[in-house]
């Protein structure tokens, strides 16, 4: 069964994004979206949990980006980027959303 | 697919009910179904038809309203917390001997087995708030 995770903390204000990560089984995902974008910053703090996290595929919100000045060179590097119609479709993909709020 | 939206958060708190709104939006555009969006915690006040933003903001009550008109949407407000957090309809100021109601156009005051109803009912409930 494959999830789809939600965070929309910034895990400098919450430890939803690291409990997250703590918990997606391989073959789920997890959708940083709202201040939860934060998580994908290069040279961040919580970089080493987020780069290289295997068997999970990594999204976030372009929107949310672009809002907050996330430029793609400040990325990790294979994050995916979806706009909301692209949350839509993650969330049909998946058999169940999981929002850590 | 159909959707149930669950949101907890009050407009102009963060960003949970414009997300809400977006994947709302997004998912009625790609032509899915919106079973019920429900409104729980702070998210009550997005039912209150007595906001006034500055002309220049966007207007986080009318959108739900203009939505729920135009695609026909169940909008819920929880009573419980609504009755905390003085969101009132028609029935509501008569129970409660209130002087007066605020529900906005398109939201309807109803108990949590409206959740759980839309959770069961549809093929996914997202989930948006703090």
């Amino acid at each position: 069964m494959s999830i789809l995770h939600t965070v929309n903390k910034s895990p400098f204000e919450k430890s939803s994004v690291g409990s997250c990560l703590a918990h997606a089984l391989e073959g789920s995902s997890i959708l940083f979206y709202e201040d939860a974008v934060y998580a994908v910053l290069k040279g961040a703090s919580i970089e080493p949990l987020v780069a290289g996290f295997d068997g999970v595929k990594l999204y976030a919100l372009g929107a949310d980006l672009k809002a907050r000045g996330i430029t793609d060179d400040k990325m990790i590097d294979g994050i995916e980027i979806v706009d909301y119609a692209g949350f839509v479709d993650l969330s049909a993909e998946h058999d169940k959303v999981q929002a850590w709020v | 697919m159909k959707f149930s939206i669950q949101v907890n958060e009050g407009p102009y708190q963060h960003q949970a009910t414009d997300s809400a709104y977006q994947f709302t939006k997004a998912a009625l555009e790609k032509g899915h179904e919106i079973f019920r969006v429900f409104f729980y915690h702070d998210g009550v006040n997005n039912g209150t038809k007595l906001t006034t933003p500055p002309q220049d903001d966007r207007n986080i009550v009318n959108r739900w309203s203009e939505l729920a008109e135009k695609h026909d949407l169940d909008m819920v407000v929880c009573v419980a917390a609504a009755q905390r957090r003085g969101i009132v309809d028609e029935g509501e100021m008569q129970r409660n001997g209130k002087d007066a109601e605020n529900i906005a156009p398109g939201f309807r005051i109803s108990g949590l087995g409206q959740l759980i109803e839309a959770a069961v009912q549809a093929d996914r409930l997202v989930v948006f708030g703090d």
